[in-house]
């Protein structure tokens, strides 16, 4: 393998937004609790929905700002790495992102300002409005980077420019390419049940220690209704998503279901070890006519395998057969948590069943494991192509040295370690003293020793 | 008349540049600024000053990078690239500065202690690397084949330096005037008194970066009509309003900060600026890359421009709506506990 600036800077796109899209999974998720908290709490008045909102902006402001600025690395690093990428395909999805940024980004900071140091100084139900104004700037930004991302899944609606450079034809087409739909469905679920996730947790984890307050007890109960409702949903959503792929983008498919051989009654491998220079698989365990089976093909019909395609337009199988099996794997795993919560809660016992919490807490990081695992399927089950079937990834990069990438990899990795140490270490340390009951709006800040917790800026007077 | 397309998003990319300049100026300012202060408790005054507005501000930042890809793609291709260096400087000094907003109230001992650093180093870094970034703009780009030609160390210089400590000075002049706007009790009589400093550094940074632009390219010397052996006045009167009023701006904070307490200072420090920017456009129009790609040569396919006008048109007004009232509702002045009134 080569370590030249091709290699390096795929690493570091990897690197920079596979650290970058925890916190849009989360805080996507996140925004729509909070605004489904604040709605609940302004209907019902219940402190106990009042409390949970004001503990989790919190952390959704933490979550958030860590989210805003590894995402400014983004919309700079595909000029600083992916020049090229950038010079041919900016005409048909520089607008998108274009449309991202004035119609989300700027919607998001106005309104999260109002929503953070607002809460003592505008009418609930302004403070209401900017809750889910902020929830649906975050549903915005996903619509528009999904349209971008799964045009190169699946690009559509362009012409080859005289230049060699891409134009659009057809923007409808270019923002509703195939994959779009399932694709942008796939990951608002998927943020959806990341957050569950973590709530889950948090809760269970307050009742574990004996706090069965009503705040947690509330909490726990959105959570598991959302990971029993929502996990079904995605296991067929998920499954859309991979049928469109197997028309649009077969590679990918036969790489993360391994399948080496173009065949009737393709199998399904529960455990493999898939060689790429052995073009075959070692320790194999499937069961047989199962992949057909679930992509509702019949017996006579053949599946492509890797073999229609040469070594060289062939993704790396080994890292995606395995990132799929990760995220369907979590992904059964709460499915199942979410029936058990829900069988548990039918039963009456949901606040009393200390195996079910352990559980729970066991499985708080399984979302940000799965959306990760999600991702690296998708991304380098498009390989060897960053504009799939169009234009090559080593056809991309920059016109730059090897050793400044190397150089800017090697802060980027120590800088985000850094940050991300610090914030993961702050939400924990959040989420373990959990919400109480007397929970504030976010006071003015301080640097006076003893003062609770505050997320930012607060005006004196106190609303009722 | 047929609209320009690529000379429409040329002004609309400058618009957002300068409104990050101006905006996220003040937030970066106050950054620079924080070790003057006295103490944790004045250090919590001025970030109250800013909090609420700092991310929507940071986002014209990702405007002018996401519009400058959508707009003119070669340009971006080729900048880049170009300031591979100074733009991750830019970025990770962005993250520390960010984060440190909310990590600061979340630190203890140590780590509060920590992130108070990183909220200014992190301000001053990324001032640091914006003027490198203009500095190398300024003197050029080299372009061959409508890509980036040059060495990665092309924009070290001399007159980098030169912009670079420039660009801190202005930018702590704005952070500082916009204290003079926030805050009350013994920081604003002090933000006055940097104010008035700073508004004279400010002016003479400025002052020696124009000179010094002046032999960069022999096109900035005929557009100020101003060489080492001759001065044509002709030429020179036509644009002498901008460094006039650069003078008027700074003498005018001079005078006016010491009994200050509203945002006046602080519009006579952007229209420093204004006046150092109308400068700029003076001496490298038509370029968008200086010396080497025009808007037309750089510029996307015309119906993605038109696609991003549509959209454009409509939403900035309504995007300066919104930010307008999030200033507005935030328009309280800051005291030294912390809370506004």
């Amino acid at each position: 393998m080569d370590w030249d600036a091709v290699l390096l800077s795929r690493i570091q796109f990897a690197f920079t937004i596979g650290f970058h899209i925890i916190f849009p999974a989360f805080t996507i998720g996140l925004a729509s609790f909070l605004a489904v908290l604040e709605g609940a709490w302004l209907r019902t008045r219940r402190e106990a929905f009042k409390t949970l909102y004001l503990f989790w902006v919190k952390i959704f402001a933490l979550s958030f700002g860590m989210g805003v600025v590894s995402g400014v690395v983004m919309s700079y690093q595909f000029g600083t790495n992916w020049s090229v990428f950038s010079a041919h395909v900016g005409s048909v999805i520089g607008p998108l992102m274009g449309y991202e940024v004035l119609t989300a980004f700027f919607l998001e900071a106005s309104f999260l300002g109002v929503m953070l140091f607002g809460w003592r100084r505008v009418g609930p139900g302004l403070h209401f409005a900017a809750t889910t104004i902020v929830a649906v700037g975050t549903l915005i930004s996903a619509f528009w980077i999904l349209a971008a991302n799964s045009w190169m899944q699946t690009p559509q609606g362009f012409a080859v420019g005289p230049d060699g450079r891409l134009i659009a034809t057809d923007y409808m087409q270019v923002i509703f390419n195939p994959s779009f739909p399932t694709r942008f469905a796939h990951m608002v679920l998927a943020a959806y049940l990341t957050t569950a996730m973590v709530v889950a947790a948090a809760c269970a984890y307050q009742l574990l220690k004996g706090k069965k307050t009503p705040e947690n007890r509330i909490a726990l109960r959105m959570a598991v209704a959302m990971m029993a409702l929502v996990t079904p949903l995605q296991v067929i959503v998920g499954h859309e998503s991979g049928a469109v792929a197997l028309e649009h983008q077969p590679a990918k498919i036969a790489a993360m279901e391994g399948w080496w051989k173009t065949q009737a009654s393709q199998p399904t491998i529960l455990f493999a070890a898939p060689d790429r220079k052995a073009e075959k698989n070692h320790f194999e365990l499937a069961v047989p006519g199962a992949g057909s089976l679930i992509f509702g093909v019949g017996p006579e019909e053949e599946l492509p395998g890797l073999d229609q395609f040469r070594p060289e337009d062939r993704p790396p199988v080994f890292i995606v057969f395995w990132a799929f099996r990760v995220m369907v794997g979590l992904g059964l795993i709460m499915l199942g948590l979410g029936l058990w919560g829900g069988a548990l809660w039918a039963m009456g016992r949901l606040d009393a069943a200390r195996l079910y919490h352990r559980a729970l807490v066991a499985a708080g990081p399984s979302g940000f494991i799965a959306v990760l695992a999600g991702w690296i399927a998708a991304e380098t089950g498009r390989q060897p192509y960053v504009v799939y079937g169009v234009m090559r990834t080593a056809d991309a990069v920059s016109p730059i040295a090897a050793g400044q990438v190397a150089t800017s990899l090697l802060v980027f990795m120590v800088v985000y370690a850094v940050v991300f140490s610090a914030g993961a270490l702050y939400i924990l340390r959040l989420i373990a003293r959990g919400p109480e009951p007397e929970e504030q709006a976010p006071p003015p800040p301080t640097e006076m020793p003893g003062t609770p917790l505050s997320a930012g800026v607060g005006p004196a007077a106190e609303r009722p | 008349m047929t609209l320009d397309l690529p000379t429409a998003w040329a002004f609309l990319l400058a618009l957002a540049v300068f409104l990050y300049v101006a905006l996220d100026g003040f937030d970066l300012g106050v950054g620079i600024l924080f070790p003057f202060a006295r103490g944790a408790r004045e250090r919590d005054q001025m970030v109250a000053a800013i909090a609420p507005v700092w991310d929507g501000n940071e986002t014209w930042l990702v405007l002018g990078g996401g519009g400058l890809l959508a707009a003119f793609p070669l340009a971006y291709s080729v900048i880049m690239p170009a300031f591979y260096l100074p733009v991750g400087v830019m970025l990770t000094a962005l993250i520390f500065r960010g984060v440190a907003f909310e990590f600061r109230h979340h630190g203890r001992g140590r780590g509060k202690k920590f992130w108070t650093a990183a909220f200014f180093g992190g301000s001053l870094t990324a001032a640091l690397a914006q003027g490198a970034i203009l500095g190398g703009f300024i003197q050029g780009v080299e372009v061959a084949d409508g890509a980036f030609a040059g060495g990665q160390f092309d924009w070290a210089s001399p007159f980098t330096l030169l912009v670079m400590a420039s660009l801190a000075i202005g930018y702590a002049l704005l952070g500082a005037t916009w204290l003079v706007f926030k805050l009350e009790g013994p920081l604003l009589a002090r933000a006055r008194l940097w104010s008035r400093r700073l508004a004279v550094a400010a002016a003479g940074a400025m002052a020696c970066v124009s000179v010094a632009t002046l032999a960069v390219d022999p096109i900035v010397t005929a557009r100020w009509g101003v060489s080492l052996n001759r001065v044509d006045w002709g030429q020179f009167l036509r644009v002498a309003p901008l460094p006039l009023a650069a003078a008027a701006c700074a003498v005018a904070i001079v005078v006016r900060a010491p009994t200050a307490r509203g945002p006046l200072p602080y519009a006579l420090a952007v229209g420093l600026f204004a006046a150092g920017y109308g400068g700029l456009a003076v001496s490298l129009w038509p370029y968008i890359v200086p010396f080497a790609l025009t808007p037309h040569q750089a510029a996307a396919a015309d119906n993605a421009l038109a696609l991003l006008l549509a959209g454009a048109v409509v939403l900035l007004p309504l995007i300066l709506s919104y930010t307008a009232y999030s200033y507005w509702l935030f328009r309280a002045k800051v005291n030294p506990d912390g809370a506004d009134h």
